[in-house]
């Protein structure tokens, strides 16, 4: 078991090289950081003059071990835009994008069981019909057009839901949240419902679909012929059977709702870790990019590792084939 | 007691705790597009950032609603001689942690601004010597006379020697500084507002100086300023009277908002100047089908481009009326004589029969190079060129890009690598001098290493730049605007640019608030005063 | 089946929309500033031939779809069949040769399927543009979407051609066929990937839908083909800048066009997968 995850540990920790290499060459394409730095009339021997102390003009290889010598110790450099460290604002935009993937996660596992169980056992029920539908056009619109039209509706036409932003935000300690205030609660909605919805579709789908096959399985029918009540056998065997999975892909999409996040943080003006990597985006902010994707990349392979060493936990079988395929 | 009871006894709580004062009618709230980059006021010039110091910071002068130039920290100042200036300093003017404004915060200051790192270097020349005379009189001793000496002194803010010593901020924070400064993040102005809290890129509030020498005009006791970059999102957060000010307001929207009862968008006209450039001095074009020579170098070419441009086409459809077709590389506020000028007119027949006779009647084709995220529908006003030149029989290939990858490859320092581009600028004199020097100047002056940086075409003739050099120095206003009337004379014979308009301010500015809107963008909120509902 | 119908109508659309369109909406010498933002024809402002009307640059909105839809569906297909090769080839060997090659392949599917698609795609394009330098043209710029939505869909087809061959691997006709000598690569083909073609064919049609989602959302972050040669998803992404205005029908016929796309080949995946799945009949 040590062993297992130690393995996968010194595995993470490649994949997290990879990225960082992958990124530091591409960021040689993203512009010239200068640029935006400085005013457009500022004279070419000026520009040179900070390439050169920012250390811009050294080989790729050299600039990379310079900036992961100093992320091994948590430091990240300087924020171009905001001569700020980027640890800092790492931290101080962090809890606005895990509280937003982590409420939409969760309207997404709660909405997309209930619709889920709902369509599959009614199966051929008008409304189980038009839920499928409904959730479909949910997915068939790319999110940042459901974004700006939830906007449109909530906020400009109805005047119910704030446009933008994270509303009142408590303070404890360094996290900051959202989840206390009226204001933060109400800011909350429209962000995490698109944000959601790709997962919500995607868990009712999969429940549904889960449901349909477990209710046909042999010791279903073994219960009904014992005689147990419908809700019994639906709630206390089916759904139950059903969870594992639906809660494993949840998970695992975690990463990927942390990365859509991305969209939505930028239609809502959401002060999220997405935001700030658009906004680096835009002004060739090589450190805060940088920092994003290597913060990204470990939530993932922190995400992956977990799964499999959960799955390991929970099932002895598993086990034994990883250790042998590992 | 259930967990859900105890949430809701803590929200509660924090309501009573946390919350805010109740909203007050003067509390302004503003958008926009851009962000406070910095609180150094050294370090970036730029307007956004610029706008927002200029309400903590002042510098020795300041521009007034039309732009001119005013007194601030300077009450008065004269000119013994062409070189030779006084500046009377105001008395009884604290900087916000009390410390008082001397002499020797403008020496100081003085340094600091033409210090290693400083983005505002040309803001007060080199060769400018200051002198404490006493206290509160300060004289700078030029090299040669200088008759725009002070016009860029509005952008250089006056910082306090002794906190700047204190926080070991004496040296600007510089564009590549490896360690945070303390200047970056906090102010010490003596402006009317002081910053009472700052989140980069999420949120700043402005609290008024309650030692503030002069007389407020505003009515505010707050600003809450939001960076919005999606511009869908900044039009609702204004419709939905989340925020009372935004800048910009797309073009698109302008109707929407005048309708909605809640706000009224500002329009005015700009003085950045939107142009189409040429290189007019490789010998082969970097990308283009004509190999072996450049079309542009030969003036039929370039007079046929200008003339395939229909700017009404542009002004009416891409920019909806909100733009001012200009004959000048320069906007008529800033010169006395812009309206003896007027565009060649469009002639797409003449341009073709130009072609032709340069030896191009079959076209020829040329990549275009684009921002589209710059200037007010940048990328839109180049397919729109495109389709106006494709016309003509020339094929342009167009290259829109974000900013970030466009100027890199275009200005100076990436090689002005483009063959055909499209550029916006304002300059930061307010004078032609910038113009004829930074854009029609030759580019490989030796005496002049800066002439001609953002001519990135390459147009060269050394009668205009000669003529440039006469009027940096002639204190004669009359005699200045003829020369400067010649020199553009020049350039627009030589078809050295395409020029084609001043694009229009546009903020949304709710009912409530009344503001004044300056041709330089610059959103200053110590103007604006807010009305109780 | 009328999904089937649907989606086969989408594809005959994009592929004869050079005769259906009014102009062609890709050569800026066909549009002219004079026709710009004309409503559709049925409203007080429509103007022939512009049947949904057309945009700020001149552009009718029906010949932009059409062409669009090519772009979509070119990007989706292709998209489609490079993450659909590379994955069912690498399930295969993963499958059928076992052992290291297996973990091997599996663990990169392990890390890949937690990396979201629009970070993979974005990573691709960063890294195409570092190769062949900022300047692409329009083919280049569709081969690295197409690249880039592949890498980031192939995971799915592995591990379930992986699934289907160790089940296959043991059967009595695989053991006969290594008996008689028949190479490993024609046993596989021929005779383990045809059992495997079924689920293959349902997440194929599900990633198809996924695919053209990908590089809208990818348009509306700045990575695609340029505006000159709009996607459905970039005429949307443009659109969007309109909602406000009253200029509707920019955005909203684009949208109603994907979503009937994305939302018709969805429906025929659903039904794929209920035709080919005999336990939930």
């Amino acid at each position: 078991m040590l062993a297992f995850t130690v393995r996968r540990a010194i595995q993470a920790i490649g994949v997290m090289i990879a990225v960082g290499i992958i990124a530091f060459s591409m960021f040689r394409f993203a512009g010239d950081p200068v640029n935006q730095m400085v005013s457009i009339d500022t004279p070419a021997a000026e520009r040179a003059a900070i390439r050169e102390q920012l250390g811009l003009n050294d080989p790729i290889p050299v600039q990379f071990v310079r900036y992961f010598a100093g992320a091994a110790q948590f430091n990240f450099g300087i924020s171009y835009q905001f001569r700020q460290p980027v640890a800092t604002l790492l931290k101080e935009r962090m809890p606005a994008t895990l509280e937003l993937a982590t409420v939409a996660t969760i309207l997404a596992i709660v909405f997309g069981i209930l619709t889920g169980v709902y369509s599959a056992l009614r199966r051929d029920s008008i409304p189980a019909k038009i839920l499928q539908a409904v959730s479909l056009i949910g997915i068939s619109l790319p999110t940042f057009l459901i974004g700006i039209l939830l906007i449109y509706l909530f906020a400009v036409t109805l005047g119910w839901l704030p446009s933008f932003g994270r509303g009142q935000v408590v303070r404890i300690g360094w996290w900051t949240t959202g989840l206390l205030t009226v204001s933060g609660l109400k800011a909350l909605i429209m962000p995490s419902v698109t944000l959601g919805l790709f997962q919500m579709t995607l868990i009712m789908r999969l429940v549904r679909a889960e449901m349909l096959e477990v209710l046909r399985t042999d010791y279903i029918r073994f219960a009904r012929a014992r005689g147990l009540t419908t809700r019994a056998i639906h709630f206390g065997h089916a759904l139950r059977n059903t969870l594992v999975p639906v809660i494993t892909v949840a998970g695992l999409q975690f990463g990927s709702v942390i990365a859509f996040a991305i969209i939505t943080e930028t239609v809502f003006q959401w002060p999220g870790m997405g935001l700030l990597f658009v906004q680096a985006v835009q002004n060739v902010d090589i450190p805060i990019m940088a920092a994003y994707l290597l913060m990204v990349s470990l939530i993932f392979v922190t995400i992956n590792l977990a799964v499999d060493i959960l799955y390991t936990v929970v099932d002895p079988r598993l086990r034994a084939t990883v250790s042998r395929a590992g | 007691m259930s967990v859900r009871h105890i949430l809701l006894a803590a929200t509660l709580a924090s309501l009573v705790a946390l919350s805010p004062l109740p909203a007050s009618s003067q509390t302004l709230r503003y958008a926009n597009q851009g962000e406070l980059k910095s609180l150094d006021p050294y370090t970036l010039k730029e307007t956004t950032t610029i706008a927002h110091h200029a309400h903590v910071y002042e510098g020795l002068v300041t521009r007034d609603k039309q732009l001119k130039i005013a007194p601030a920290l300077a009450e008065s100042w004269e000119t013994p001689t062409p070189t030779h200036w006084r500046f009377h300093l105001r008395h009884n003017v604290k900087f916000h942690n009390g410390d008082p404004f001397t002499a020797d915060d403008v020496l100081f200051s003085a340094q600091r601004v033409r210090a290693n790192g400083s983005n505002f270097l040309s803001n007060v020349p080199p060769d400018a010597k200051f002198v404490k005379i006493d206290d509160y009189t300060v004289d700078v001793m030029l090299d040669a006379p200088n008759p725009i000496l002070i016009s860029q002194w509005d952008g250089w803010y006056i910082m306090d020697k002794k906190w700047c010593e204190e926080h070991d901020a004496v040296a600007p924070t510089p564009a590549s500084a490896t360690t945070p400064s303390y200047a970056s993040l906090h102010e010490n102005g003596t402006g009317p507002f002081t910053i009472e809290s700052h989140q980069p890129g999420v949120k700043t509030v402005f609290k008024p100086f309650a030692g503030w020498w002069g007389k407020p005009e505003h009515n505010l006791k707050e600003i809450v300023f939001t960076p919005i970059g999606s511009d869908a999102t900044r039009v609702a957060a204004l419709l939905s009277g989340e925020v009372d000010v935004v800048e910009p307001v797309p073009l698109q929207d302008i109707q929407r908002v005048n309708a909605s009862g809640v706000a009224t968008v500002l329009n005015g006209p700009e003085i950045r100047t939107i142009f189409l450039g040429m290189d007019q001095s490789r010998d082969e074009l970097l990308y283009s089908s004509v190999k072996g020579k450049n079309p542009f170098k030969d003036i039929r070419v370039r007079e046929a481009f200008y003339k395939a441009i229909d700017i009404e086409a542009i002004k009416n459809r891409v920019m909806r009326g909100l733009a001012t077709p200009s004959a000048l590389m320069v906007a008529p506020q800033l010169y006395a004589l812009s309206k003896d000028f007027t565009r060649p007119k469009y002639d797409p027949d003449g341009a073709k029969k130009l072609l032709a006779e340069a030896g191009y009647s079959d076209g020829f084709e040329v990549t275009m190079d684009c921002p589209n995220d710059r200037y007010v529908n940048d990328a839109a006003i180049c397919q729109a060129v495109v389709g106006m030149l494709a016309r003509i029989g020339v094929k342009v290939d167009l290259l829109a890009q974000p900013k970030a990858l466009y100027f890199a490859k275009v200005l100076k320092p990436g090689g002005f690598k483009t063959s055909f581009y499209l550029l916006g600028w304002t300059p930061a004199s307010m004078d032609s001098h910038n113009v004829l020097h930074d854009i029609l100047g030759c580019r490989d002056d030796p005496k002049d290493s800066t002439r001609g940086e953002a001519n990135l075409g390459g147009y060269c003739n050394k009668e205009l730049d000669a003529l440039t050099d006469k009027i940096l120095v002639e204190t004669d206003t009359a005699k200045r605007d003829q020369m400067i009337k010649q020199a553009f004379e020049i350039s627009i014979r030589d078809y050295a640019y395409i020029p084609l308009h001043q694009q229009a301010l546009s903020w949304g500015v709710s009912k409530k608030v009344k503001l004044t809107q300056r041709a330089d963008n610059q959103v200053l909120l110590y103007w604006a005063t807010k009305t109780e509902e | 089946m009328l999904a089937a119908a649907v989606t086969l109508s989408f594809l005959l659309l994009a592929i004869f929309a050079p005769l259906l369109s009014v102009q062609n909406p890709f050569d800026p010498a066909q549009l002219q500033l004079a026709n710009s933002r004309f409503a559709p024809l049925w409203t007080a402002d429509g103007q022939s031939p512009f049947l949904l009307g057309t945009d700020e640059q001149g552009r009718d909105v029906l010949s932009a779809i059409l062409y669009g839809l090519r772009i979509s569906l070119a990007v989706g297909v292709l998209g489609v069949l490079f993450s659909g090769t590379l994955g069912v080839v690498l399930g295969l060997i993963a499958g059928y040769v076992g052992g290291a090659v297996d973990s091997l392949i599996m663990r990169i599917a392990d890390v890949q399927l937690t990396f979201p698609a629009i970070l993979i795609a974005l990573l691709v394009n960063g890294v195409a543009k570092s190769v062949f330098g900022n300047r692409l043209d329009a083919t280049s710029m569709l081969v690295v979407l197409v690249i880039a939505i592949g890498l980031s869909f192939w995971v799915q087809y592995a591990r379930t051609v992986r699934g289907s061959v160790l089940v296959e691997k043991n059967k009595d006709y695989v053991a006969a066929a290594q008996l008689i000598g028949l190479p490993a690569p024609v046993i596989m083909l021929r005779h383990v990937l045809p059992n495997a073609m079924g689920p293959v064919l349902v997440i194929a049609t599900i990633n198809l839908a996924l695919a053209i989602i990908t590089e809208a959302t990818l348009s509306f972050l700045g990575v695609g083909l340029p505006d000159t040669m709009p996607s459905l998803g970039t005429l949307i992404r443009i659109g969007n800048n309109y909602l406000f205005s009253g200029e509707w029908w920019i955005v909203a016929f684009p949208g109603i066009a994907l979503a009937a796309l994305i939302l018709s080949i969805n429906l025929l995946g659903d039904w794929l997968r209920d035709a080919l799945n005999p336990r939930l009949r």
